[in-house]
């Protein structure tokens, strides 16, 4: 399934960096949304997709029985989502107090420092 | 010797302060260092003089390489007693010079971390040790030009002296590590007693070119020459000691020191005999045509490096059968080079203290003042007749040996020695017109009405030339212990050769060709007047000359780099990302053709299996499916809420995706976030107006271009990197021992609060600080409410 996922994420990556060049405000944070759901995706496909099975310990088993998905980048993937969440809401808590400030949210009119 | 050169730069920060307690005699008191250091030296000379040679070594950073060694032979010796013991008498006649100046204490700062530095650099055995020497005496030297900041003129010539310097300081850093390289060590003592190997490797032109390159900057050789006169913008008591004894002589301690590696080659003599005898006519040439006292020794300065880099290229051992001819250029070499630094320091000081005096530097508006200043006269008329080359002055045996080593030399005698007779006849021009002219002949009306120096400013230039004539007097019992461990050091001789300096050689071809150029000289000062009328016919040729190139190539330099400033830093953050992204691809790309070994086209399944492997996978289709609709959704919807609720799609779909390959963890907490976030769009961007089209067609295809094709290197990426399965994995470890280490059933939890704790914490942290941001730009907007924003 890996050809289809791949295409997915080459997609994801550039339909946000596709977002982030335009000038629209809104549009440039959804494609950072996109850019980082992408990211997420590229690590899980690239660190293989052993298995359909979630890697945990049956209960009386002190190992992991039969094949299992691979734990290490799902728990990296888990810290990007939360973070990732982090920079969105600071991002549009930044946008939105911009938009108040200068009144536009074309990104071309943002070019000085002292507005 | 670490100590001399470290307590350099301690004195040098505390320079400052001590200016502040000590007040007036700041200079007497800090002179006292480097008088002390010149006495440390001068106890070596005994043994330097039998042959010995010394070495210190303080580790530094070891694994590059790179130590903190001394090592003195009979070169670093004469340089090290030029730096400390005119450096004495520079810091004490500075001190009365720049008497009530405001900033005194930096100058002292400066001027004594330029003398820490430049004893560094003639001490250092280690090149890269040697390499942050010389650097730092090109910075210290640009401070110190640059001094009177307020004046223009006086930041550009100091930037250009740093700009050709630090260009050429460049190339010698690429030399000495290509000479690493080669030699297999990084210490100079080491690597000059490699016989030939420099001389026979394939990488000696090189090797050889950069050296010169930083050898022929920093001491001013034509076609760099022109930073120097300019460098004459300094104080005084700096032109006398960086720019005419110490510093501009770098380059050329530099080439007599890899002389025994690199010298003797054909390909050295012509490169320092062409380069040294064009710089040494042309600056003499030079020198009569001004009037200012500082430029016109500024110029002669020129020429006698090029007179020492001309000895150089004569004087490097060679073939066996050359060895007296090379003995008698490095012969002439040490004489000369320590000739020139007593006489050519007394005129720069005389001059500082006419100019100090009097208030004016033309040298037409001078005279008579030997009356009014007759101890500087002296000193001053001592060192031009050392300058001059008449007996019994030690200038005298300098350039009589000049005129012997050209005359010996087997071809090209005539030009050699032409161009040495010339450069002669003008330095007597030079001599009688900063000697004689400002002290002999009719008094004239000056800004200041003229007196004796005091006492500092007076006995620097005194004692040097004295000293100047006891060496003279006395050669072989002051000069030879001095200049026979240099010829060996420049020759790479192991024992120290016999010089027999004397001041009578018998009437041979050399003082007969001294006499001629001595009255020719004489008889040329006189006619001077008409000369220059002669020569301001043919002034044209300086206009197009080197400066000119400096300056356009700096204004060449300027204009590209505001041009490729307007080109990158457009200010539109779209042009930023859009060059990000394309530079990504690129190298990435680049990177990914290199690899051949791995093939990107999947394998084909029968086609049998196609029914049951779509069965199989109906799920991840449907949702790759979603996942695609929801991000052309968001791509290409004209509303905002529409597009929105794409991002929502897509968010989803990625969910149901880690579901299907076994990660319910990833699931759970996606559906979760992708939730808040779609709420917190709405409530943001609610009240913003619908998406206006404002960007033209060709700038979206453009972008969109971009985009796609960063998208392709993605997607081949990734079907690079799922066809590498790595041996071992990390997340082994962790499967097998999460329930005896971590007590938890779950890997990815227990991964994510025991094994990788720390990772979390760290991700809490940001969160943390992104929650505070958000808070603080929410705060921001209540307290601004009322006021006009």
């Amino acid at each position: 399934m890996e050809p289809v996922l791949a295409i997915v994420i080459g997609s994801l990556y550039a339909a946000g960096l596709y977002l982030m060049m335009r000038r629209n405000l809104v549009k440039l944070v959804i494609g950072l949304v996109l850019l980082s759901q992408a990211a997420n995706l590229l690590i899980f496909t690239a660190a293989g997709l052993r298995s359909k099975h979630a890697p945990l310990v049956p209960p009386g088993e002190a190992q992991p029985v039969g094949d299992f998905a691979d734990p290490l980048p799902q728990a990296l993937i888990l810290t990007a989502i939360v973070i990732g969440f982090g920079v969105i809401a600071f991002t549009l808590a930044l946008f939105h107090r911009a938009y108040q400030v200068i009144g536009t949210d074309d990104l071309d009119e943002m070019r000085a420092t002292d507005t | 010797m670490l100590l001399s050169v470290i307590s350099g730069f301690v004195l040098a920060c505390l320079a400052p302060w001590l200016q502040r307690v000590v007040g007036r005699g700041a200079g007497a008191v800090l002179a006292t260092v480097p008088l002390g250091m010149f006495a440390y030296f001068l106890t070596f000379i005994g043994r330097i003089a039998d042959g010995e040679v010394f070495h210190e070594q303080w580790t530094w950073a070891e694994s590059l390489g790179v130590r903190l060694s001394f090592y003195l032979d009979g070169l670093s010796l004469l340089f090290a007693l030029l730096i400390t013991g005119i450096g004495t008498l520079i810091i004490f006649y500075a001190g009365t010079y720049l008497h009530g100046h405001e900033f005194r204490g930096r100058f002292f700062a400066w001027l004594i971390a330029f003398k820490a530095a430049m004893l560094g650099l003639v001490l250092a055995d280690n090149i890269i040790s040697m390499f942050i020497f010389w650097e730092l005496t090109s910075i210290t030297s640009y401070f110190l030009i640059g001094f009177d900041h307020h004046r223009k003129v006086a930041r550009d010539s100091a930037l250009q002296a740093l700009l050709v310097t630090g260009g050429g300081g460049l190339a010698l850093l690429a030399g000495l590590i290509l000479m690493a390289s080669v030699g297999g060590s990084m210490e100079l003592s080491t690597l000059l007693n490699s016989g030939d190997v420099f001389r026979e490797h394939a990488l000696y032109v090189p090797i050889l070119l950069l050296l010169l390159a930083g050898a022929f900057t920093k001491s001013a050789q034509f076609p760099f020459h022109f930073w120097l006169p300019n460098a004459m913008e300094a104080p005084t008591p700096v032109s006398a000691y960086l720019h005419s004894s110490t510093m501009v002589k770098a380059g050329i301690y530099l080439m007599a020191r890899v002389s025994p590696a690199m010298g003797g080659t054909e390909l050295w003599m012509i490169l320092l005999s062409i380069f040294g005898g064009t710089t040494m006519v042309i600056g003499a040439y030079l020198a009569i045509q001004q009037v200012y006292l500082k430029r016109i020794l500024a110029y002669s300065t020129i020429s006698a490096l090029g007179v020492l880099t001309f000895l150089l290229g004569l004087g490097a051992s060679g073939a066996p059968g050359d060895a007296e001819l090379s003995i008698y250029a490095a012969k002439a070499f040490g004489v000369f080079l320590l000739g020139h630094a007593l006489y050519k320091a007394t005129l720069f000081l005389v001059a500082g203290t006419i100019t100090h005096e009097t208030g004016e530097k033309d040298v037409t508006k001078l005279g008579g003042l030997s009356k009014a200043m007759p101890l500087t006269a002296i000193a001053g008329v001592l060192a031009a007749l050392s300058m001059a080359g008449f007996p019994p002055f030690f200038g005298f045996l300098g350039k009589e040996l000049l005129f012997e080593a050209t005359l010996a030399q087997p071809s090209l005698v005539g030009v050699m020695t032409g161009a040495t007779v010339i450069t002669g006849i003008l330095f007597v021009i030079v001599s009688c017109l900063v000697a004689l002219r400002p002290f002999f002949g009719h008094a004239k009306e000056t800004p200041k009405h003229a007196h004796e120096a005091p006492f500092p400013m007076w006995i620097g230039p005194a004692l040097l030339a004295i000293t100047g004539l006891l060496i003279g007097l006395l050669p072989a019992a002051l000069g030879e212990p001095l200049i026979a461990p240099v010829v060996a050091s420049v020759l790479g001789l192991d024992e120290p050769v016999e010089l027999k300096l004397t001041l009578w050689h018998g009437i041979n071809a050399a003082l007969i060709l001294g006499t001629i150029v001595l009255s020719v000289g004489v008889l040329a000062y006189f006619g001077h007047r008409y000369i220059m009328a002669v020569l301001g016919k043919v002034d044209f040729l300086l206009r197009i000359g080197p400066a000119m190139w400096y300056e356009k190539a700096l204004a060449g330099m300027l204009d590209f780099a505001s041009l490729q400033t307007r080109i990158l830093q457009s200010g539109y953050l779209r042009m930023y990302l859009m060059l990000t992204v394309a530079t990504t691809v690129g190298l990435v790309s680049y990177s990914l053709f290199q690899i051949s070994e791995f093939s990107i086209i999947p394998e084909i399944p029968p086609t049998d299996q196609w029914g049951h492997l779509l069965y199989e996978n109906l799920y991840t289709l449907i949702v790759a499916g979603l996942i695609l609709t929801g991000t052309y959704g968001a791509v290409h919807s004209k509303s905002r809420l529409t597009a929105i609720a794409a991002l929502g799609v897509v968010g989803y779909g990625v969910a149901l995706l880690y579901i299907i390959f076994g990660a319910p963890d990833l699931a759970i907490t996606q559906f979760l976030i992708e939730t808040l976030t779609v709420i917190l769009f709405v409530l943001v961007f609610y009240h913003l107006p619908e998406f206006p089209k404002i960007s033209r067609p060709r700038e979206r295809m453009r972008d969109l271009f971009v985009s796609v094709t960063a998208g392709v290197m993605m997607t081949i990426m990734v079907l690079l990197a799922t066809g590498i399965e790595p041996r071992e994995k990390v997340s082994d470890f962790h499967s097998a021992h999460s329930v005896d280490l971590g007590h938890g059933r779950n890997i990815v939890n227990v991964i994510l609060v025991d094994f990788r704790a720390m990772d979390t914490l760290g991700e809490i942290v940001v969160l943390m600080i992104s929650a505070i941001g958000v808070l603080a730009l929410l705060k921001l907007k209540s307290r601004s409410k009322g006021e006009k924003v």
